[in-house]
């Protein structure tokens, strides 16, 4: 649709002028309020924290970066930043891969077989979309302490992994699918795993792309349930150890410190993001349809 | 929409379910139906054994003023957080929309608070606000303004709201601007030539028009401000001063593990997933009828 405005426009309703000159300043005033905490906790993870104590704050980058970062990084407050980023990572990655994963195997079964109950499985899935963690956080919580997968990677992942979402994404991509494929491997007597792998998973490959940059986001923004199960300052996640490096009481919270793990944490789903950005705008509205 | 090329076998269909009805079972069905189950219940102080009480956790969960004020709370809070991020979206899509060269950098810089976690963009927020050192609060003191959001009740929902919708107005921005991209220009133009201005072809012909992505937004919005706002909230007020910005979602953490009042709390669990069931319902049939396959 964009690529439509890339042609020389017809001129009648399109600002010439001061209008458009307006319309840029306006657009770049909106950015800029948008932009501004982001860039206050960077000038922020730059700066000693006597510099920042002293209010007004500068508004300028200062010349502690690498100082703040290292030691964020390394020794941290509960624990070195580093090992937070990690666990994030294999969080973020186990529930994307996770979900993509198991989905692509049910929306499969749902489309390509016809069996008894299928119907009811199809129902159940569904349900699920009704169930956001937040809602039922005492008795999940209590099933996996029952495992005992507190202060695990398996406990983060598996209870954020099944999603009807991921399935009924599929689930339409796979409808969409010419017959005629199916057809010609089941005459070349293909076992139907075959078909899946050498056929429907190359061609789903766009699909699972553009659902692996929004299943990435999500599980790396996850708090609530982190701040659950994780005791264990080894296991924080770095969007919920965030929290935990304030002081409790009076103490003076460590703003260069926090500020640079709030720069670390929003990095790597930035990246993500702004790096695969055409397939992340056509996931999420894909997804939310 | 069925497929007429299937293969057969029950087996082989079963098995590629099971993790995915393995997973569901036990960290979905279970704990739902656990919650259900305990809400009927009233467990003893040393957690020996259980009493049973009927709907007796519901009765006194709807006769508690703080929980009848945490619904208040979180149909204000919601709706602000929805108008607050849709209006800012709506405004800049539109400028984003008229421009034929740059639209895609502004883009490009408009995604960057999506992908900031809600929690860490409660910490940038707060570290603006803060009563000590933060700059905002410091101008705003300059200027004969005493901003005190860990006291005052208003400025504490003001600043949730504000750390709230910021990454959203990404999110709503980019569905505006696609839509907008959608409208077809010769309408535009007729409509121009007829000698409406740029305001009045905004009002009468383009609002209507985004109506859909408007609704859309708004269902889709709410459902963030209930469910996906706790690291907001835990961050910034911790449901403080004096519960003003205690949300539903926040006080089934605050009462079940914090005050590990698990009979009430299981209560709180089964109201929201009847609100959860609502507002799925609602944006379904909605969706239905947006999408065409």
């Amino acid at each position: 649709m964009a690529d439509m405005h890339n042609e020389p426009p017809p001129g009648m309703v399109e600002k010439r002028g001061s209008g458009l000159w307006l319309t840029h300043v306006l657009m770049i005033v909106g950015v800029l309020v948008i932009f501004f905490p982001i860039w206050l906790a960077f000038v922020a993870s730059t700066h000693t924290q006597q510099e920042i104590a002293q209010a007004p704050m500068p508004v300028m980058p200062g010349s502690h970066l690498i100082e703040n970062y290292s030691d964020a990084l390394f020794s941290g407050v509960n624990v070195p930043v580093a090992t937070m980023l990690v666990n994030s990572l294999v969080m973020a990655l186990g529930i994307a891969l996770g979900k993509i994963a198991i989905s692509l195997l049910s929306a499969f079964a749902i489309v390509y077989f016809r069996f008894p109950g299928r119907r009811f499985f199809f129902w159940m899935i569904f349900i699920t979309l009704m169930l956001p963690v937040e809602v039922r956080i005492v008795p999940t919580y209590e099933v996996v302490a029952g495992f005992g997968m507190l202060n695990s990677y398996s406990g983060l992942i598996l209870p954020l992994i099944a999603s009807a979402t991921a399935t009924f994404l599929f689930r339409q991509f796979f409808l969409t699918v010419p017959d005629e494929l199916a057809e010609a491997a089941r005459v070349d007597g293909a076992r139907p795993m075959r078909f899946f792998f050498d056929i429907l998973l190359p061609m789903s490959r766009t699909n699972i792309a553009a659902l692996f940059v929004i299943l990435f986001i999500y599980g790396w923004n996850q708090y609530l349930w982190p701040l659950l199960i994780t005791t264990n300052p080894e296991m924080n996640t770095i969007v919920m150890g965030l929290k935990q490096m304030f002081p409790s009481g009076d103490d003076i919270a460590d703003w260069p410190v926090i500020m640079a793990t709030s720069i670390l944490a929003m990095i790597p789903p930035v990246i993500v993001v702004i790096s695969m950005q055409k397939l992340f705008i056509r996931g999420l509205v894909d997804s939310e349809k | 929409m069925e497929k007429r090329v299937t293969f057969k076998g029950w087996l082989l269909p079963m098995l590629l379910l099971a993790p995915q009805l393995i997973v569901s079972g036990v960290f979905f069905f279970y704990p739902a139906g656990e919650a259900v189950w305990q809400s009927l219940f009233i467990p003893d102080p040393f957690g020996l054994s259980m009493q049973y009480v009927g709907l007796g956790n519901f009765e006194y969960l709807f006769n508690d003023p703080y929980y009848r004020a945490s619904f208040v709370t979180t149909a204000v809070f919601s709706t602000l957080v929805t108008l607050v991020s849709m209006i800012p979206a709506l405004f800049l899509a539109v400028l984003a929309d008229r421009l034929v060269k740059g639209a895609g950098t502004y883009r490009t810089l408009l995604i960057w608070p999506y992908a900031v976690a809600p929690a860490v963009a409660g910490v940038l927020w707060l570290f603006m606000f803060n009563t000590r050192i933060g700059v905002v609060a410091f101008y705003l003191n300059q200027m004969g303004y005493d901003w005190n959001h860990v006291l005052n009740e208003h400025e504490a929902m003001g600043l949730v709201v504000v750390a709230s919708a910021w990454g959203r107005i990404s999110y709503n921005f980019l569905f505006y601007f696609a839509a907008l991209q959608a409208v077809p220009k010769s309408v535009i133009e007729a409509a121009a030539i007829d000698g409406a201005r740029f305001w009045r072809r905004f009002f009468t012909i383009v609002l209507p028009l985004l109506s859909p992505t408007t609704f859309f937004l708004l269902v889709v919005n709410i459902v963030y401000a209930f469910f996906e706002t706790f690291g907001v909230i835990h961050t910034i007020t911790s449901g403080g001063p004096q519960q003003a910005t205690t949300i539903l979602v926040y006080k089934v953490y605050a009462d079940g593990f914090v005050g590990q009042d698990l009979g009430s709390s299981a209560a709180q669990s089964v109201v929201l997933l009847v609100v959860v069931g609502f507002l799925t319902v609602l944006q379904f049939k909605f969706v239905e009828k947006r999408v065409h396959y």
